[in-house]
């Protein structure tokens, strides 16, 4: 009773947090409006409900009248609202459209084998699929030509393996960088080396893509003398470049966060600081590091245009780090501007969207917990 | 201000017969240390000897200097930027202030208690195993056997022996300041530094540490800075008081809060300010 007397005494303040709710409310909003825009694109290919296939079996418009309507109305890819908006006359020369659309298409697609699977089924997604013109079944990408094909893995696989090896580029970095600028470096230096790291996060990353593609490759290739200059080392150490300040600046605030008294009783015990350091001050902001590595992961799995640039985008599958690569983000970046509106190959971008929120949102769920029991572990502190 | 009568005091020159330290050579000993913080000075022309195997209390007033100079003896001040140390400052005889101390064993010789409880965010054992690893000991039975004795001595054995895998930071205040204490005696130091140990804690336990200082004493040189007077009368054999960075009167206890010899140790040690 007394609180909401408060309340009513003070109404600038209470003004004041209701609108900082409603920021914080319209930020969930907006996130959850993004999902709802791209997984309502991708959404037919997860539900199996389009046919991409080059060749669709072909209803004749003669028979108009004997087939039932709903059938009619699926064979036409038509809503509801669409199909009874329209008249006879109308889906007859849609019909018609139809017949001459297959009639188009040359006689020797048609024999071929590929021009009738489904290249949006799940399993032309997942599995490999020997192609007419291959020698063995593959994984492919290949969303232009006769036979738009869309198999996910190589993309799935390019993504990983940059962000990856962006990470194990990263990682020792920046908590190495944070370590000693938080505990071991003398002040006058820590005053220039954290703003300087902190900077990087300035650059923007299609700068880094020039530096990758023009000076790194060429550095790194004369280093370890392979065939392919853009490759997923390239841009793995590229995407490194843009996470380092991030994990940086998040292990940082962790180290300088663990009480200044574990490390005096550390060195009171007889410890170097560097010992200290090590031994005391890092299992202490553990969940710092992990909440820190997981952002990173983020930022590497999201990073578009370093990729782009520094990959090779070529979407072959393959582990090595030394092969040209194509990741998600660049895929989506690179064929979003050329594919058709509502087509197969635009939901196939749609459905790689929806893939990188589901890997990212999966990884935050099993950070989180880990986080969480690292903290517990620790007894609630840090 | 009045000229200090009786800033500097050999220890020895005090001592009653029957005490077990008359022969032996003092455990710390400081001559004209003068210590400054930015050109600020906290500590003038300090000039004492700690007795080996005594309870030694540095009191005064807030801000007198007794953390800085016990802070002296194993070198912690080295943490804090701008810090400016002359004279001399000995530990078993070996000068410990030039640049080529070596002051990581110098810190396995003096071990050192904080005014708030700082056990690792770790599980007990590794708490006590952690001086232990630092200096090489990996023997694992031999760990085991030092944990328990160390525990032990700080009278903490019987509440923890059952759960030495649990956090530490799951214990009460007392125990944990017991606990860092038992970490501190773990590596066998010779002395024990103790930065007032029981502010944070409630009456009983304070005796309890109180307590275990008193056990404690037989084994272990300490050097202990309190505000509470009546803690420094009941645990010390000997007290400094430190008045504005100098040692004005450093004698046996009972002599400093019975007849002290300057006004102001008076007027501090009943009450008359501080």
């Amino acid at each position: 009773m007394g609180l909401r007397r408060g309340h009513r005494a003070r109404p600038g303040e209470w003004i004041i947090e209701k609108l900082i709710q409603a920021v914080g409310l319209s930020t969930i909003g907006l996130m959850v409006l993004i999902l709802v825009f791209v997984g309502r694109e991708a959404l037919p290919v997860l539900m199996g409900r389009i046919n991409t296939a080059l060749v669709q079996p072909i209803l004749p418009s003669k028979e108009i009248d004997s087939i039932p309507r709903d059938d009619l109305r699926s064979y036409l890819e038509l809503s509801r609202s669409q199909f009874e908006g329209m008249d006879r006359e109308m889906l007859m020369a849609m019909m018609e459209a139809r017949e001459e659309g297959f009639r188009d298409i040359p006689e020797s697609f048609r024999a071929d084998p590929d021009s009738t699977v489904n290249t949006a089924d799940w399993r032309q997604l997942l599995l490999p699929r020997q192609w007419t013109g291959y020698t063995r079944p593959e994984f492919v990408w290949q969303p232009v030509g006769t036979i738009h094909k869309y198999n996910l893995v190589p993309l799935l696989v390019g993504s990983l393996k940059v962000t990856l090896v962006g990470l194990l580029f990263a990682v020792p970095l920046s908590l190495g960088a944070a370590l000693y600028v938080s505990q071991l470096a003398p002040v006058r230096v820590r005053e220039w080396v954290k703003p300087t790291i902190e900077l990087l996060a300035g650059i923007p990353s299609v700068v880094l893509g020039v530096f990758c593609l023009l000076v790194l490759s060429g550095l790194l290739q004369s280093l370890f003398g392979y065939q392919f200059r853009l490759n997923a080392l390239v841009a793995g150490i590229g995407l490194g470049l843009t996470a380092v300040p991030l994990i940086f600046t998040i292990a940082e605030d962790s180290f300088t966060g663990v009480p200044r008294g574990y490390v005096q009783a550390s060195l009171a015990l007889g410890a170097s600081p560097w010992q200290a350091a090590w031994q005391v001050v890092l299992p202490s902001a553990m969940p710092g590091v992990v909440a820190a590595m997981i952002l990173g992961f983020g930022r590497c799995l999201g990073e578009t245009m370093v990729v782009l640039m520094a990959s090779g985008n070529a979407s072959m599958l393959s582990w090595s780090l030394f092969d040209s690569t194509r990741s998600m983000t660049a895929t989506i970046a690179a064929e979003m501007a050329e594919a058709v509106s509502g087509g197969g190959h635009y939901r196939m971008l749609f459905l790689l969207g929806t893939l990188l929120f589901a890997i990212s949102f999966v990884t935050h769920l099993i950070g989180g917990r880990i986080v969480r029991r690292l903290r517990r572990r620790l007894g609630g502190v840090a | 201000m009045e000229t200090p009568t009786s800033r500097s005091i050999p220890a020895e020159d005090a001592l009653d017969s029957e005490s077990p330290s008359r022969t032996s050579p003092p455990a710390i000993e400081t001559k004209d240390l003068c210590l400054s913080y930015d050109e600020a000075p906290a500590l003038r022309d300090v000039s004492l000897s700690v007795p080996e195997r005594q309870v030694t209390a540095l009191i005064g007033p807030s801000g007198c200097g007794k953390s800085t100079l016990l802070r002296c003896f194993n070198r912690m001040n080295d943490l804090i930027p701008g810090v400016r140390v002359t004279g001399q400052c000995r530990v078993g005889g070996q000068d410990i202030l030039g640049d080529g101390v070596d002051v990581i064993g110098l810190r396995k010789q003096v071990g050192m208690v904080f005014q708030r409880s700082n056990p690792f965010p770790m599980s007990i054992r590794a708490n006590m195993a952690y001086g232990l690893k630092l200096q090489g000991l990996r023997n694992r039975v031999e760990q085991d056997r030092i944990v328990e004795e160390s525990l032990r001595a700080a009278a903490l054995w019987d509440e923890v022996k059952d759960r030495l895998d649990r956090n530490a930071l799951e214990l009460s205040g007392g125990q944990q300041q017991r606990l860092c204490i038992a970490r501190a005696i773990a590596i066998r130091p010779r002395i024990l530094l103790m930065d007032e140990p029981a502010s944070a804690l409630d009456p009983i336990t304070t005796m309890r540490i109180e307590e275990l200082i008193l056990e404690l004493r037989r084994d272990y040189t300490i050097v202990i800075v309190t505000h509470n007077m009546q803690q420094a009368a009941r645990i010390s054999d000997r007290t400094a008081f430190l008045y504005l960075g100098e040692v004005v009167e450093f004698d046996r206890t009972s002599r400093i809060f019975t007849h002290p010899r300057d006004q102001r140790t008076e007027d501090y040690v009943t009450g008359r300010f501080g």
